[in-house]
């Protein structure tokens, strides 16, 4: 009995730790091919979004494969999270080593979008299914629509608010507006290197996995799977469902914060934190496969890199992106396909040959 | 004192009285069952009992404490645990699982801790890892721990919502319907089951069965509700024999 919850417990580090390591063993790669001057600068410019998009399909796949609520407005949470961190660099830019300053962005970023999860959570998290996923995609768009309206400026008195224009912020001359509207924030410090991206990915996905793995993340797929038994077994509904959603939001926040850091304007537009952009992070965790945290990362960075790795092919690469998300969703899911995943699983066949060994 | 004391308690929906004046009392490690035709009221009861729905009038008290109109969760903590009907396991976890998710409430760590794999963390999952499987060996399920409770087959899922109502330390346990589904061989079985967890635990049971040779094998009291009220209520040997019984339910 000893023996089984040791192997048992074995089971869940073995798999973060082959995630962990996975995500190391891409850096690595990465990072050699940078230094050996093997890969063009536009894939380079690539590797911070390719964190930054793992981070979010991480972070999405927390609250529907593990909590089972269709979001569809996570890029709103990336949306606070870039502008809460990229206001607090702009203020604090020379205040403070860039260093701490980054970091203190990072975690601003985070516990500002957690805690706009946390209070968009208690009326949506009433709701179930499609509704939940309509009014989640309804938050999504006022989040942006409302930062397009936001003016915050700062001179010798402190802060000032508007929403309606520049002018009416009414500062004095040696004022600077940081947060201009539509114009959003310009000048925001570029921080965000692919160290830190990864570093920021590890740090999410121990985060999520150990999670999942631990009495609270029970309690959430407890929920998930079925709500009424597990109030009946004294499971708190509401805290633990705002708990894995405030997390799961904290996180795209983080991933904001790498975006807005990445950038020199950072503006909220519908092309990066519009419901195109939700869409996007979902496809990342279905075709990943739903509650599967590794997957999301694999598919994430897949998805990332076709369009680019296809550039040659100009106009038809979006056709062959189609089909092969239909090709991966078919294989995955097809009940054929299933049956034939598992009859040529390496598993089965590895017992197989110990099986036929034993009987000789 | 009574484990359990029932006291004029009655909900309707609407128009329609679903539960009328009904009255209850079980001593501590008393088997006691529930019974009467389809739609008598019996699982409304039971609903009613764990805080699902707020009774309109009357009084329920468990070992002395008042929980009348309490939350599910409150009447949980306060030590009454019940299966479903229709089997409600936690489908994608393992049965290890669903068992542990039983012993969330006993067992507690912060979310921190879980996170940072604090020695908090080890120590109270290894605990109930131990608890979670000793209750499994009990209902002879410590060979599927890691199986999804999903894949089980049918009477083993009933044993299981059996064993992770258990997990959550209950005084009282509240059995809907344990037979419903299963052969007669599934049965005997069940009925050595429920006698153990009774001796076992030092357990009080109060069950809702259609199946009369499980009743009459191991309840020792009735109850027998007809639309909504107490047709009967006595020794089960009594009350089976009973002329009122035999019309309303039984049969002629």
């Amino acid at each position: 009995m000893i023996v089984m919850k040791k192997m048992k417990l074995d089971k869940n580090l073995k798999s973060s730790l082959i995630t962990y390591g996975m995500v190391i063993a891409a850096y690595i790669v990465m990072q050699t091919l940078v230094m050996t001057d093997n890969i063009s600068s536009l894939m380079e410019g690539l590797f911070v979004p390719l964190c930054i998009y793992s981070i979010m399909a991480v972070s999405l796949n927390l609250t529907v494969g593990i909590l089972g609520e269709l979001s569809l407005g996570h890029a709103g949470f990336m949306c606070i999270g870039a502008f809460a961190g990229a206001f607090f660099s702009k203020c604090m830019n020379g205040a403070m080593p860039d260093g701490i300053r980054f970091v203190c962005a990072i975690l601003i970023g985070a516990v500002v979008a957690a805690l706009f999860g946390f209070l968009i959570g208690i009326p949506v998290l009433r709701l179930k299914g499609d509704y939940l996923a309509i009014v989640t995609l309804g938050f999504g768009e006022i989040i942006k629509n409302l930062v397009n309206v936001f003016y915050v400026g700062r001179d010798a008195n402190g802060f000032h608010f508007s929403m309606k224009d520049a002018m009416s912020l009414g500062m004095e001359a040696d004022g600077e507006v940081i947060i201009k509207g539509a114009q959003g924030i310009t000048k925001t410090p570029q921080d965000s290197t692919f160290t830190i991206g990864v570093i920021l990915l590890l740090i999410a996905l121990f985060i999520v996995l150990n999670f999942i793995n631990s009495r609270s993340g029970r309690a959430v797929m407890a929920i998930r799977d079925n709500r009424i038994a597990a109030e009946s077994i004294g499971i708190n509904i509401t805290k633990y469902k705002l708990m894995a959603f405030s997390i799961s939001a904290g996180l795209a926040g983080v991933a904001g914060v790498l975006y807005a850091h990445n950038l020199t304007t950072l503006t909220a537009l519908p092309k990066n934190f519009g419901y195109n952009q939700s869409i996007m992070i979902l496809v990342y965790v279905v075709l990943g496969g739903i509650g599967n945290i590794r997957g999301s990362v694999i598919a994430a960075v897949a998805l990332t890199l076709l369009p680019e790795l296809m550039r040659s092919l100009q106009d038809y690469r979006m056709l062959i992106y189609a089909v092969v998300l239909i090709g991966a969703m078919l294989f995955t899911w097809a009940p054929k396909a299933k049956e034939f995943r598992e009859k040529y699983s390496p598993k089965r066949l590895l017992a197989l040959k110990k099986a036929q060994k034993e009987a000789k | 004192m009574a484990m359990l004391e029932v006291q004029g308690l009655g909900i309707s929906f609407g128009g329609l009285c679903a539960v009328d004046r009904f009255n209850l009392k079980i001593e501590k490690g008393q088997l006691y069952g529930l019974i009467g035709p389809n739609g008598a009221g019996k699982t409304t009861i039971f609903n009613l009992l764990t805080g699902v729905y707020k009774p309109n009038n009357g009084r329920v008290t468990l070992d002395g404490q008042n929980i009348t109109g309490k939350s599910t969760i409150e009447i949980n903590q306060a030590g009454i645990a019940r299966t479903f009907q229709n089997i409600r396991l936690f489908p994608k976890l393992t049965v290890l699982d669903n068992v542990k998710a039983g012993l969330h409430n006993n067992h507690p760590y912060s979310t921190l801790e879980g996170i940072l794999r604090l020695p908090k963390y080890r120590k109270v999952e290894k605990e109930m890892d131990e608890k979670a499987m000793e209750l499994l060996k009990v209902f002879d399920l410590d060979g599927y721990a890691d199986v999804l409770a999903a894949n089980l087959p049918y009477g083993k899922q009933r044993k299981l919502e059996i064993a992770r109502a258990l997990a959550t330390d209950p005084k009282l346990l509240l059995l809907d319907e344990p037979a419903a589904g299963m052969n007669p061989n599934e049965t005997q079985e069940l009925m050595d089951t429920i006698r153990f967890v009774r001796d076992h635990f030092d357990m009080t049971i109060l069950l809702i069965e259609h199946d009369m040779r499980l009743v009459s094998g191991i309840c020792e009291e009735l109850t027998v509700l007809n639309f909504g009220q107490v047709l009967c209520q006595g020794k089960t040997s009594d009350v089976l024999n009973d002329p009122q019984v035999i019309t309303a339910y039984l049969g002629e």
